[in-house]
């Protein structure tokens, strides 16, 4: 299969701190592909340097073989990369309708459209539909979003990046601090995303992860340390020497 | 849970720009002001114009999250412009307008990337900067009259039908006119995709960028359409006073119009017209109770309302917003506790 998201010798400092070193990552089209670490490993700062919010030091970023490492983030989006967050970036003040309204007119090119209502293009109410069911946000669609249930504001996240029609999705924890009853219905979601949309998690459940992914990158020490399947990764002694050393200090 | 059809959603969007009937009652109320106040047209022309200003402080601030309080540099530039024309032989007060929107708009455009850098502060440093450079180049230039104002403005008949009088009737059946047409426009504007990107680069900046929002490209598009509202404005006070004094770009009316919006409620377009109309009939009660400390006392009020207010005045702009806009349900429950696992 071919590699639809690819780091070169990717590297960030901050300062005299290196947060990124060396990270040479390959996202294979269609993948489900997993990003470990333990804290402080690096996992935000590689997201954030994927999607444009930081510019590396040196080193390359390319989708679909094309160099996006100077790229703006919003027309990475368009060009088909989009993430979601660990903590809720939403709208609090929109409903999820107008939200989800917006994030497809954007992808329709209408975004700045200002003399037509919400909706009125063609192909964006069947979007929002599609969206709407898919998130399964039917029964909330006018509420303000700052009042949501927390488990229905972390669905709007994902269908919030889904909404870009990403080639490639990031997915930062999505189920993070969601309580055990609303778990099932974002794990259910997430295994159900459609196959050729390639998406790269970056977990810190390890049943999530080993349930979902196909391929697993660990992180340390902003370094790439263990690739490979997830029996691979689960069989590896200094994967595991990795986590009992965290859980040891911990 | 049933699946939402296709005639739920496009009726729900719809829905959202929906006339309400108390928008409705509103404009029959100022349509009917024109007829049945003939004796107060010259203080309704001066709250029409205010109106409008503060409605393009609304565009910026409840809209785009953007602080200005340099706001009258555009209202001053629009009624030099307009003033100008009208001392020139250029009496035509409609193309006046057209010609401050433009220059108001470009001067609006050419500000707003520095506008864009930084943080709030940065932001009313700059704005407010900006007013000042150009209220001392007003003030030294030769062709404004500088501190004396400018003389010799004549306007024609609007239309070439109804000359300006001075009872004032003409001036506000004018002014009111220019305020509802503008106030469609910016109505039509907060109701589409590009309206919404607004209020979604008001909310969090980071996630617009991260669903493909242009936020600094939709931030200098109402920046400048910001400032051809309020050149209009000015415009229409150059034309109806046929006079332009320095005053039109002191920092004073900024404050007072962005005062102006908070007495109404930023956010749902109605905020800067209601505000006009009791930050005027207080400031004209006031100064006919106390001629000398009227300013006193509007200050006090401000302070009050601001101060021990600021909730309640929160929760009566949100009670009107959700009058006018009743698609959004008032909040059922309270939100559910964000804890995060370890």
């Amino acid at each position: 299969m071919s590699v639809v998201l690819e780091t070169r010798n990717l590297e960030k400092r901050f300062g005299g701190v290196v947060a990124t070193s060396d990270v040479s990552l390959q996202v294979r089209k269609g993948a489900r592909h997993a990003l470990i670490g333990p804290n402080g490993a690096g996992k935000t700062t590689l997201i954030n340097l994927l999607t444009g919010v930081l510019a590396p030091t040196a080193g390359r970023i390319l989708l679909d073989g094309e160099d996006i490492t100077g790229v703006e983030p919003h027309r990475r989006v368009r060009m088909g990369l989009a993430r979601t967050f660990q903590i809720n970036q939403l709208f609090g003040d929109l409903t999820p309708l107008e939200t989800i309204g917006l994030a497809v007119s954007e992808r329709h090119g209408s975004g700045a459209d200002w003399w037509r209502i919400v909706g009125s293009r063609a192909g964006v109410v069947e979007d929002v539909i599609e969206l709407i069911e898919r998130f399964q946000l039917g029964d909330v669609l006018n509420e303000r979003v700052a009042v949501l249930p927390y488990g229905k504001q972390r669905l709007l996240e994902i269908a919030l990046a889904f909404a870009c029609r990403p080639r490639v999705l990031l997915l930062d924890e999505p189920a993070a601090g969601v309580p055990e009853a609303e778990r099932h219905e974002i794990l259910a979601t997430v295994a159900a995303l459609p196959k050729d949309v390639t998406v790269l998690l970056i977990e810190h459940d390890m049943d999530l992860v080993f349930s979902f992914a196909d391929r697993i990158s660990v992180l340390v020490n902003g370094a790439l340390f263990v690739e490979g399947s997830p029996d691979e990764v689960a069989r590896d002694p200094r994967v595991k020497a990795v986590y009992l050393g965290e859980d040891a200090h911990a | 849970m049933p699946g939402p059809a296709a005639t739920d959603v496009t009726a729900l969007l719809a829905a959202r720009a929906r006339w309400r009937p108390l928008e409705l009652v509103f404009w029959v109320v100022a349509l009917a002001s024109v007829f049945l106040l003939p004796d107060k047209h010259l203080i309704l022309a001066e709250i029409a114009i205010l109106a409008l200003f503060a409605l393009s402080i609304d565009l910026l601030l409840g809209y785009a999250g953007i602080v200005s309080l340099g706001h009258a540099a555009f209202f001053g530039a629009g009624a030099y412009i307009a003033g100008l024309l009208g001392k020139h032989g250029v009496q035509e007060p409609l193309f006046g307008l057209v010609a401050a929107a433009a220059g108001a708009a470009v001067l609006g455009f050419a500000s707003s990337f520095l506008v864009l850098r930084g943080s709030d502060l940065t932001r009313l440093m700059v704005t407010l900067g900006v007013a000042l450079v150009l209220y001392e180049f007003a003030n030294k230039a030769a062709f404004t009259g500088g501190a004396d104002g400018l003389q010799g403005v004549v306007i024609g008949p609007v239309l070439g039908l109804f000359e300006f009088d001075i009872t004032g009737h003409v001036a506000y059946a004018y002014s009111l006119t220019v305020l509802f047409v503008l106030f469609l426009l910016a109505r039509r504007i907060v109701y589409s995709p590009f309206g919404l990107s607004l209020q979604a680069v008001k909310g969090n900046p980071l996630r617009a960028r991260a669903i493909g929002v242009p936020v600094s490209r939709r931030l200098v598009a109402i920046y400048t359409l910001a400032a051809a509202y309020a050149g209009i404005a000015g415009a229409l006070l150059a034309q109806t006073q046929q006079f332009v004094s320095l005053d039109v770009l002191a920092f004073h009316r900024s404050a007072d119009g962005l005062l102006v919006l908070i007495l109404g409620g930023a956010g749902y377009l109605y905020g800067g017209i209601v505000g006009a109309v009791i930050f005027k009939l207080m400031q004209d009660w006031l100064s006919a109770l106390t001629p000398q400390y009227w300013q006193f006392w509007i200050g006090l009020v401000l302070v009050l309302i601001v101060v021990i207010g600021r909730d309640r005045m929160a929760n009566w702009s949100h009670l009107v917003r959700d009058i006018v806009r009743p698609t959004r349900k008032a909040p059922v429950a309270a939100p559910a506790e964000q804890e995060r696992g370890p």
